[in-house]
């Protein structure tokens, strides 16, 4: 490897901190309830199928996906509804949740518990993806975007790659390198299951370089597997994101306002990898999935595999208990996460981690006068000015704002990251893109 | 010497005479006739072009006034800043009915001040509440209170709104504020409302001083003023007036029905009523409200 392949514009480098890199995967026993969310994904909140003081096993569905765009939601312990109303999601807002309390830990008998690798895959490529959303997986790198809805590629349009992501560049995240490293099989059976679903000759692999051990053992591993390639990546943020892995690896560009699916990928995390294996191989829908404990304080912290409904003070007391010093808790890492309002918020599928600042970390500096020195610009990946946005979106300039693109904006961060005046940049382009995307609804009709 | 001066006079006043005839020939060719009366009824009007009217600025207003005067019906259009007043002028000038619209202002319901709801996060953002609202649930944990970011102060062309250190509330101030909505615009949450200035010189008003709408115990968990759904106000209404109704956990009046008597902000268990005038105490047979509960 002569080149180390990344992506060819912005991006930065943050302190990694990946302290749990070394921590094995550990089981999180089930806490003494748990709160489902039905709308964990992006799209429409899932239905609830059971009512107050039906008995549910692990695996039962709790939800169904009706909506185009949604996913079921199944329940991740045995136990008794206690009722169907509503629980905090990550922002504080009471969402439709199913509460399940604990009893025991009966599983459906159709999920196959052992640990032996099933390597044959027998799925037609139809059955996998209705599976896929029968067993309700979603994008499993933070977005939570439904899978099975990005295998239904639609009429025209020609897909050649399956991109699959196991960069993790967020700091202190090492949820999915712990999985490559524990479960390099199943993930890469789980490639090979996504890739026939897709139909197509060719899936790639990128890793950041900081994870030369896991590169190593898939690398290896993936010799059995003719159609899978895997690249070391450069240490670069966000090289994660979906267009900059793409871009990376296979040198395309998707156009603003396009999707994967317009240069002919589409791209998968390597947890949904997993949890495709999961489902296909083994029977067992979406209950569980990694998170990565962490913060600088925190006495036991590790990755877990977490039920799904599991509220956040449960994860952090396995993790060793809150460090008296916390001053801000954030569901994912420290880039695209958010700062929780209350300990009480359960994991969802798309909760890559719990982070835990102290005080010092927590601290937002003193905003200050920009002073031109065009960093953010330098630092943005997708080539915007955020500066401009900033400066648009604080003078309610909407229409300019769609005029520079604000909605090409990926949220990385990576500007509000390197701005030496601590601008609030992304905090305004966010802001701006929600003031266009209603402001377009509103021209639409 | 002289004969200079007297040359460049006479080439510049030549020049100067030829365009004068120029520009007159033209300024007669492309005339445009304005209605007179427009500039008759914009000096009418306050001046301030708000846009409250939803016309662009005070002309605006005026053009479409003499429109719609023409047409034979001018009582649609309105000046809020202006209120009765100005539209009574305008009425007179055109020697038409106008509509009968009552004086206004903005009103703030929500009581989740720094005592009521008492800060359950840090928030650390932007100081603008449409990105807080944006971000997360708010500081007291009540998804419809007020997010005391000032949005609204900053929003008004008047100076009308004022933040309380004291309470983290916004404060209408009812002399400045001219109802022309910028504030129910600016806040991200729906807190304001513009609503008549009520009843007589005391501007006695009445009304819920809550927008949320989750149940009872919920609300009451964040914020111990806040509308819980009880429907005793409605009870106490419904004999007379029917002013008040209850929807989604949440009690309204309607300030058209109200007769500002202030018989509902007693009886109201977490007070969330709030009046302009001292409300008179419920009268002896209170147990008849007790018992009409039961």
């Amino acid at each position: 490897m002569a080149v180390v392949k990344t992506f060819p514009m912005g991006g930065v480098h943050p302190p990694e901190n990946k302290f749990t890199a070394d921590s094995a995967i550990q089981i999180l026993d089930p806490p003494d309830e748990v709160a489902i969310l039905l709308g964990q994904h992006i799209g429409a909140p899932a239905e609830a199928v059971v009512q107050k003081g039906d008995t549910v096993k692990v695996g039962t569905l709790i939800g169904e996906g009706k909506a185009f765009i949604s996913a079921n939601v199944h329940s991740s312990v045995s136990g008794t509804v206690k009722r169907v109303d509503e629980a905090l999601d990550a922002a504080g807002f009471r969402k439709p949740a199913v509460v399940i309390s604990v009893e025991g830990d009966e599983w459906e008998e159709r999920i196959d518990r052992s640990p032996e690798l099933v390597t044959e895959i027998n799925t037609p490529a139809e059955e996998i993806v209705q599976r896929i959303k029968a067993a309700g997986i979603v994008g499993m790198g933070g977005a939570a975007f439904p899978t099975n809805v990005k295998y239904m590629v639609p009429e025209g349009k020609q897909v050649d790659t399956l991109v699959i992501n196991g960069v993790e560049c967020e700091p202190y995240l090492t949820a999915d390198h712990r999985l490559m490293l524990e479960h390099t099989d199943e993930v890469l059976i789980g490639v090979e299951v996504l890739r026939r679903a897709l139909q197509v000759e060719r899936a790639v692999i990128g890793i950041e370089l900081n994870k030369s051990d896991a590169i190593e053992i898939m690398s290896k591993h993936a010799e059995r597997f003719p159609h899978i390639e895997v690249y070391g990546l450069k240490v670069q943020y966000p090289q994660g994101a979906e267009k900059q892995l793409i871009k990376a690896i296979l040198d395309r560009e998707v156009p603003g306002g396009k999707l994967p699916l317009d240069v002919g990928c589409v791209v998968n995390n390597v947890g949904t990898a997993l949890a495709a294996y999961h489902e296909i191989q083994k029977n067992r829908p979406l209950i569980d999935r990694v998170v990565t404990v962490t913060g600088s304080s925190l006495s036991k912290r590790g990755n877990f595999q977490v039920r799904i409904g599991t509220p956040f003070s449960h994860a952090i007391e396995a993790a060793g208990g809150m460090p008296g010093d916390v001053a801000k808790v954030i569901a994912g890492g420290p880039m695209m996460g958010k700062a929780v309002p209350d300990l009480n918020v359960s994991v969802t599928k798309g909760t890559s981690g719990i982070l835990l600042l102290n005080k010092r970390e927590a601290q937002r500096e003193e905003t200050v006068a920009c002073i031109r020195c065009s960093k953010c610009v330098s630092a943005c990946p997708i080539g915007l000015e955020p500066y401009l946005l900033e400066k648009l979106a604080r003078m309610e300039y909407w229409e300019q704002s769609d005029e520079h693109d604000v909605l090409d904006c990926i949220e990385c961060g990576s500007c509000s990251y390197i701005c030496p005046s601590n601008r609030p940049l992304l905090d305004y382009i966010k802001l701006g893109k929600v003031k266009v995307h209603e402001m377009r609804r509103a021209s639409a009709g | 010497m002289t004969e200079l001066l007297i040359y460049s006079a006479l080439s510049l006043g030549g020049v100067a005479a030829g365009f004068a005839v120029v520009l007159y020939i033209i300024s007669q060719r492309f005339k445009v006739e304005e209605d007179p009366r427009i500039g008759e009824v914009t000096e009418l009007l306050p001046g301030i072009n708000c846009g409250a009217c939803g016309y662009p600025g005070c002309s605006g207003l005026a053009e479409a006034l003499v429109d719609a005067a023409d047409e034979g019906d001018i009582s649609h259009l309105t000046c809020p800043p202006g209120g009765a007043d100005t539209m009574k002028q305008v009425g007179r000038y055109f020697g038409l009915e106008v509509g009968s619209k009552h004086k206004t202002l903005a009103v703030l319901r929500c009581g989740g001040s720094f005592a009521a709801a008492p800060a359950k996060n840090e928030y650390q953002g932007p100081e603008t509440c449409a990105i807080a609202h944006s971000l997360y649930v708010g500081v007291n944990g009540c998804p419809h209170s007020c997010l005391r970011l000032a949005d609204c102060e900053v929003a008004c062309p008047f100076d009308a709104i004022e933040m309380n250190d004291e309470t983290g509330l916004p404060e209408v101030i009812p002399e400045l504020c001219t109802s022309c909505g910028a504030c129910v615009k600016a806040c991200p949450r729906d807190l304001f409302e513009i609503r008549p200035r009520g009843k007589g010189k005391a501007e006695r008003r009445v009304w819920i001083n809550c927008r949320n709408k989750q149940p009872g115990g919920i609300a009451r968990k964040n914020c111990s003023v806040a509308c819980i759904g009880c429907s005793k106000c409605v009870r106490v209404c419904n004999e007379i007036v029917q002013a008040i109704s209850m929807e989604d956990n949440l009690a309204y009046i309607d300030p058209y029905k109200c007769i500002s008597c202030g018989k509902c902000v007693p009886v109201c268990p977490t007070k969330a009523i709030l009046a302009t005038f001292t409300p008179p105490k419920p009268k002896e047979p209170k147990k008849e409200t007790a018992d009409t509960q039961a």
